[in-house]
């Protein structure tokens, strides 16, 4: 069991050190301390371009404590299936033998646009590694333009508000049901605001015998447009909603998780998403009597998903 | 060993064999396919201790081989055509990571017109991505160039990846008769595989790949510049090495009846031994003429072709690729080598065989009669319906 008692966790060597140039109010170092606390083995990190790579490796200094990959934008996971592939030969002739985990990060333009075949490969060819998309909805490295993860009806710089068209007009594509569709070992979608949660499932992660996948949402104070120091608020609104629901798939099985699991148990209040969409920025155009419907179709989408979830987790 | 039968693929996919890398990881695509089917062979008997990687694509190819090698494994692959344009972005991460990768290229023509056969576009668009190129004119350099290759990229004062080029299907495909080493012999001679930094030493955590800004950048593509000068000198004296263990001794370029001569042609690949019949036959007729073989692209020989062509009267140099809108990319290079000379020969650029078309040896001769007769323009295209 996943030791998540914050004092011990507290206690723990950091892997992920201060001096990185993430923006404040970032969640991104929060959620990958997190999930690098849920496995005491020894960890080689791929990280793919964006936010999180560029800001924590500017040349000659490194936040990283454990060893650490860059290569490309779309190429986390081979990136990471060559360090294994080297593991697995090296260990093969007797030159390695210690325990490794493998884990890859990348931003949702690298995992659910450019670098998804790379991923959907490596996890085809069953690399035994954790990939954690670190999901802020948009190309926020190059000035928050729209991803296959923007929301519907979101501002981005690529699909502005204008007078006739509302920010993107799609909604995100269900990558972590396209994933689970592999019918790998472990999946999963998380949050920063519940660590125990999040850590659990990446413990899981590491430790499934195969490819395992983690979708962390990830509130951008400057993408979402909202007070850096509201971060985790924001994190927990995209659960509260249903915009985020906590859940995981192992070994076949779907299960909602924490709080999701309270809000399809009776237990927690649903809320609206309109209080999701009043509190960010990046939404601001569609409390226009204008936009009124986009609202309500975003309202829609949530809870057509959560209904199709609660099949899928037979409840 | 005896000498045996096989094609280029073939050659390539024993010598790896032999050598028994720690990782291959690749995408098949035609020409090169064979080789990656017959080391899957390999893998599938237990003949090798490879981890053996079948990617879903080039670009994810590459990026394993990247991956493994910066975790300190001995890693090779091999592509043609689209696959390494498919590969471009990762190519100069690989030469700037300065990981010594070993690629076979199965020379092959770009899309489009989509096209299966020979020419050296794929590899001659790859030029200026920080790789060693070496051109083999017949299965039995492509399998020697193999085994040196991993000395060369390895060599600690190198650590530069390489392209072992080869020409589709006329190479790749075609049985020749050639001499292989024996196990024993290639072991010894292309030795252990020593890292210089890995991702898998645990004690000591390096950051590879990090960002790099205007401070530094220039500072590390100059390193790169570096490396690549010492690529002659280490390759000078592996092919020393291999000579003693053959006595087959590869140089920059290969020479033939050029010590008379007043004309000669230029070429890499398959091209370079139909030039040699054509000498012969022109010989045979009186006339004063030779040809080159060039086999090290990147880097470029300079200094070894200004020195080889000094004194000609006419060059004429043959590509099989073209740089659409100026000329075909090796003749610039030929020519800008020249250009401090005293006597510069007159220098003309032939651009042939695009898509595999066959280039044939009345052709050959009709570029030494242009020479001789002080014809042709600057830029010609040989063996194209116009």
């Amino acid at each position: 069991m996943t030791v998540t008692n914050l004092k011990l966790l507290s206690e723990k060597e950091d892997r992920y050190v201060e001096g990185h140039r993430l923006c404040a109010g970032c969640s991104e170092p929060i959620i990958a301390r997190q999930v690098l606390m849920a496995t005491d083995k020894p960890v080689v990190v791929s990280n793919a371009t964006g936010c999180f790579e560029v800001s924590s490796s500017i040349y000659p200094f490194t936040s990283w404590k454990v060893p650490w990959i860059h290569s490309a934008f779309e190429n986390a996971a081979p990136t990471i299936g060559g360090v294994e592939a080297a593991y697995l030969a090296l260990k093969r002739k007797g030159k390695m033998q210690e325990d490794v985990r493998f884990v890859s990060f990348g931003g949702d333009g690298a995992t659910y646009d450019i670098g998804f075949q790379a991923i959907s490969g490596a996890i085809e060819r069953g690399s035994h590694f954790l990939y954690v998309c670190l999901n802020n909805e948009a190309y926020m490295n190059t000035g928050i333009q729209r991803s296959g993860a923007t929301q519907r009806g979101a501002q981005t710089t690529t699909c502005p508000a204008g007078t006739c068209v509302p920010g993107k007009k799609e909604f995100p594509k269900d990558l972590t049901r396209i994933i689970i569709a592999h019918d790998l070992p472990y999946a999963a979608q998380a949050s920063p605001h519940n660590f125990k949660d999040l850590i659990e499932k990446s413990a899981k992660g590491f430790e499934a015998n195969g490819p395992a996948f983690l979708n962390v949402v990830a509130p951008c104070p400057r993408g979402w447009r909202f007070d850096s120091a509201k971060t985790i608020e924001i994190s927990k609104l995209a659960v509260d909603t249903c915009i985020w629901p906590l859940y995981e798939f192992e070994n076949g099985a779907w299960r909602l998780t924490a709080e999701s699991k309270r809000i399809a148990e009776g237990g927690r209040p649903k809320l609206p998403v309109s209080d999701w969409l009043k509190s960010q920025g990046r939404f601001s155009h569609l409390t226009k009597e204008k936009w009124a419907f986009v609202a309500d179709e975003i309202q829609k989408n949530v809870d057509k998903k959560w209904d199709e979830l609660l099949k899928l987790c037979k409840l | 060993m005896q000498n045996v039968a096989m094609n280029g693929d073939q050659a390539i996919a024993l010598a790896w064999k032999q050598i028994d890398p720690d990782v291959v990881a690749a995408y098949p695509i035609t020409p090169q396919t064979i080789i990656v089917e017959a080391f899957s062979e390999f893998v599938a008997d237990g003949l090798v201790n490879t981890e053996y990687v079948c990617a879903e694509s080039e670009h994810s190819a590459m990026s394993l081989c990247i991956g493994a090698s910066a975790a300190g494994a001995r890693v090779c692959t091999a592509t043609a055509s689209a696959g390494l344009a498919f590969m471009w972005e990762t190519l100069y991460i690989a030469s700037g990571m300065r990981l010594p990768i070993v690629m076979a290229v199965a020379n092959r023509a770009l899309s489009g017109p989509i096209n299966i056969h020979c020419d050296h576009s794929d590899s001659m668009g790859a030029r200026d991505s920080g790789w060693i190129q070496i051109y083999a004119e017949n299965v039995q350099e492509a399998y020697d160039n193999s085994l040196m290759a991993f000395r060369i990229a390895e060599h600690m004062d190198v650590r530069l990846p390489i392209m072992t080029c080869l020409d589709g299907f006329i190479t790749t495909h075609s049985l020749e008769r050639f001499q292989p080493l024996s196990d024993e012999e290639v072991k010894k001679f292309v030795g252990e595989y020593r890292w210089k930094q890995s991702l898998l030493d645990l004690k000591h955590p390096s950051s590879m790949g990090p960002f790099d800004w205007t401070d530094y950048y220039f500072e590390h593509k100059y390193q790169q510049a570096e490396a690549m000068k010492r690529v002659p000198g280490i390759i000078e004296s592996v092919s020393e090495d291999f000579a003693q263990l053959t006595g087959r001794k590869y140089e920059f370029m290969e020479p033939y009846r050029l010590e008379d001569a007043d004309y000669a042609v230029v070429a890499m690949g398959s091209t370079a031994g139909t030039l040699k019949d054509v000498v012969d036959e022109l010989r045979a007729e009186g006339k004063n003429v030779g040809s080159v073989k060039l086999r090290l692209f990147r880097p470029f020989p300079a200094a070894e072709i200004a020195k080889t062509l000094q004194g000609l009267k006419g060059v004429a140099v043959m590509d099989r690729a073209m740089s659409t809108g100026a000329s075909g990319p090796l003749f610039p290079e030929v020519r800008s080598a020249m250009f401090d000379l005293k006597d510069r020969p007159r220098i003309t650029n032939y651009i042939y065989g695009l898509g595999g078309r066959d280039i044939k040896p009345e052709e050959l001769s009709s570029v030494y009669e242009q020479l001789m007769q002080k014809k042709g323009d600057t830029i010609n295209y040989l063996g194209v319906r116009v």
